[in-house]
């Protein structure tokens, strides 16, 4: 089980061209298995990030090869990229994405609304236990504008639960916050990847952050210095 | 399940800005208003004006026209048959205007499925005598019932039953005009002199008011009896006869065949009264514009509030994509909200349009030309409002159909990286 291959890159190449070609990322490989928790850390503007867009199947425009769950992603459409997103793949950000409009329980069920996989009743439940788990049930029915950075952080955390993804990925999902709620999302994360082996790939620059983590790769101008 | 959480969304972004949403709606119920309002309104007064003429005319009339025989003797002669001959200052003969054998006519004519209605008529020329001076008139001798029933005749009878026409024998109702002249009243009696010098009697029992004045300054009417017994004619004299059809369109091609078939002159009410058409369709075509420009304006409106609450809206789409919704689910997402702000402006334009056609409907309008007439005419026509509903949904889903499209093109990642 430890062993199953979650996601798997390789020879990852990204060029921006702005006007000149700029090389970001260069020949990327990597492979995640189940139950992992790693960092990518490097200097800012390394290409972190351009490098989670790719894995997260948001940007297809990259040379190289991707496979998520032993399926290939190249030559799929836009449809199925997104029911990929929705089914496979939970996503944090740095700036606390949620929907304004919609309360911190309606965002935690939208993707699982989406996925159809459960009644509304039994999504709703399920929302209810991952908000129960992240300690913010409390503030379930208020709108998402109302709540604090590090509570929307995991209620943004919640919502990448909700369809039990086969890995997380987070874009320095504590950037955005202070030391005691950073503290706070990073046990979380621990929880999640020790109790519930949950599969987690966590882009970060706090290298305290990344110590704790089972495994880290370096990143360097588009390379991969060490993993 | 998909389409009851894209509506859930569509609402939720709806709402966050339901002034501006509100604002867009108002603009299309308002053009859809306008556009009932005015599309009934027209073409009320277009079925007012069109009936002051075409109501009261038969699609078809069969009558025998007065003019030089076809068959000239010298076509039959051997020696010129084949020649083209010019023949110089030809007479009418002694063609009658009578219609030959009116009664088997009429039986054919009421077999047709085709025809609505036949009502006979006798034009009888005449001078009322009014002491000494002699004002020419005509006297059309009808069927006040089959007049009635087929050409709204009572409608513009004023102060008198119509039916008095037929139980009073010798009785006339005088045009208001030529009344005026004579200074008849009810009761009084006229005196008439035929063409061939003869002179009647007739008792006055009702006004009738065309809204033409010249028309009513020289036309009467009096019972078909009565118009034989003036000019002395037997009781199968009839000169015209009048066809009311089914289908007005038919007019035309059924008038070259009756033409035909009875050996008679038929003429259609389309070559009698090309230019009623013309005057209607410009009408029409006037108020179907002036609601079509609304309704773009309103489309603008819909178009400007959906682009800006995409802009505001960027980041609610990232996420979205970022969570699995595709291209195709932001699309409708969008689309829904446009048919949202159309449907609902558009249903309540129907409702606001019905109230103010009554609201018009309510206003006096008298006029002596239209005895029948007192507020402005409506047309309560439901073809105006399914067309007004439709045209507001397509508009909708015009100005709906660009700013989905952008939004269900925008690429989450620039926005993402755009914090
Ligand atoms: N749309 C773009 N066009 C051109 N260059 C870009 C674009 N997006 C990012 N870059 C460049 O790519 C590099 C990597 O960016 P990014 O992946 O955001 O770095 P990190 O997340 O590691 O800080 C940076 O040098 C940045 O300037
Ligand atoms: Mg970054």
């Amino acid at each position: 089980m430890d062993d199953a291959i979650v996601l798997q890159a390789s020879h990852i190449c990204k060029n921006f061209h702005d006007p000149v070609v700029v090389k970001v990322l260069d020949d990327i490989s990597l492979t995640i298995n189940q139950g992992e928790f790693i960092a990518i850390t490097g200097k800012s503007g390394c290409g972190k990030s351009t490098l989670l867009y790719i894995l997260s199947t948001m940007d297809t425009d990259y040379e190289g090869e991707l496979s998520i769950g032993r399926e290939i992603m190249r030559g799929k459409s836009e449809k199925q990229l997104a029911l990929v997103r929705n089914g496979k793949i939970g996503f944090v950000f740095q700036f606390h994405y949620l929907l304004n409009e919609f309360t911190a329980l309606e965002n935690v069920m939208l993707p699982g609304l989406k996925l159809g996989r459960y009644k509304e009743e039994e999504v709703k439940e399920r929302a209810m236990e991952h908000l129960r788990k992240l300690d913010v049930e409390k503030l379930a029915d208020k709108k998402s504008n109302q709540l604090s950075g590090g509570e929307k952080q995991r209620v943004a955390i919640a919502r990448a639960l909700i369809n039990d993804p086969e890995i997380i990925m987070c874009d320095e999902p504590t950037g955005n916050l202070d030391k005691k709620n950073s503290l706070i999302v990073f046990d979380i994360f621990r929880q999640l990847a020790e109790e519930h082996h949950q599969t987690l790939l966590v882009v970060t620059h706090d290298g305290d952050f990344a110590k704790k983590t089972h495994r880290i790769i370096e990143m360097g101008d588009g390379k991969i210095m060490k993993q | 399940m998909n389409i009851r959480l894209i509506s859930r969304i569509a609402v939720a972004l709806l709402f966050a800005r339901w002034k501006q949403t509100l604002v867009a709606a108002i603009g299309v119920t308002f053009s859809i208003t306008m556009f009932i309002a005015l599309l009934s309104f027209m073409s009320g007064l277009n079925n007012l004006l069109d009936g002051l003429m075409l109501n009261r005319t038969a699609h078809i009339r069969i009558f025998n026209e007065i003019k030089p025989n076809l068959h000239q003797p010298v076509h039959l002669l051997g020696e010129f048959k084949k020649r083209y001959n010019f023949i110089r200052s030809v007479k009418a003969g002694s063609s009658r205007q009578a219609i030959y054998n009116s009664g088997a006519i009429t039986q054919v004519l009421n077999r047709d499925s085709r025809v609505r209605g036949v009502a006979p008529k006798i034009t009888a020329p005449v001078f009322f005598n009014d002491g000494a001076i002699d004002i020419t008139g005509v006297i059309y001798g009808i069927d006040v019932t089959a007049e009635s029933n087929l050409f709204h005749f009572s409608e513009y009878v004023v102060s008198c039953n119509p039916l008095d026409l037929k139980n009073i024998p010798n009785s006339i109702i005088l045009g208001e005009g030529l009344a005026a002249k004579l200074m008849a009243g009810i009761g009084d009696v006229v005196l008439v002199t035929t063409v061939t010098q003869e002179q009647f009697s007739l008792k006055v029992v009702g006004f009738f008011r065309s809204g033409v004045q010249e028309l009513d300054k020289v036309q009467s009417f009096a019972s078909i009896g009565t118009a034989q017994k003036i000019l002395g004619k037997p009781v199968d004299y009839i000169t015209d006869i009048q066809v009311k059809l089914n289908n007005m369109d038919l007019a035309p091609a059924m008038a070259k065949e009756y033409a035909q078939l009875f050996q008679a002159d038929a003429e259609d009410i389309q070559a009698a009264n090309a230019q009623f058409e013309t005057g209607s369709f410009v009408r029409t075509l006037i108020s179907y514009l002036v609601g079509i420009t609304l309704l773009i304006v309103a489309g603008f409106g819909i178009y400007n509030i959906l682009n800006m609450m995409i802009y505001e809206k960027m980041d609610s789409i990232a996420i979205l994509k970022a969570t699995g919704f595709s291209g195709r689910d932001v699309n409708l997402i969008f689309m829904t909200i446009a048919l949202s702000i159309g449907l609902f402006g558009g249903l309540m334009g129907l409702l606001f349009g019905f109230l103010f056609s009554l609201v018009i409907d309510q206003i006096p309008f008298i006029t002596v030309a239209l005895p029948t007439v007192t507020t402005y005419p409506v047309d309560y026509n439901p073809v105006f409002y399914f067309i007004g509903f439709s045209f507001s949904t397509v508009t909708t889903c015009l100005a709906g159909w660009a700013p989905a499209r952008k939004a269900s093109g925008m690429d989450p990642v620039i926005i993402i990286r755009g914090k």
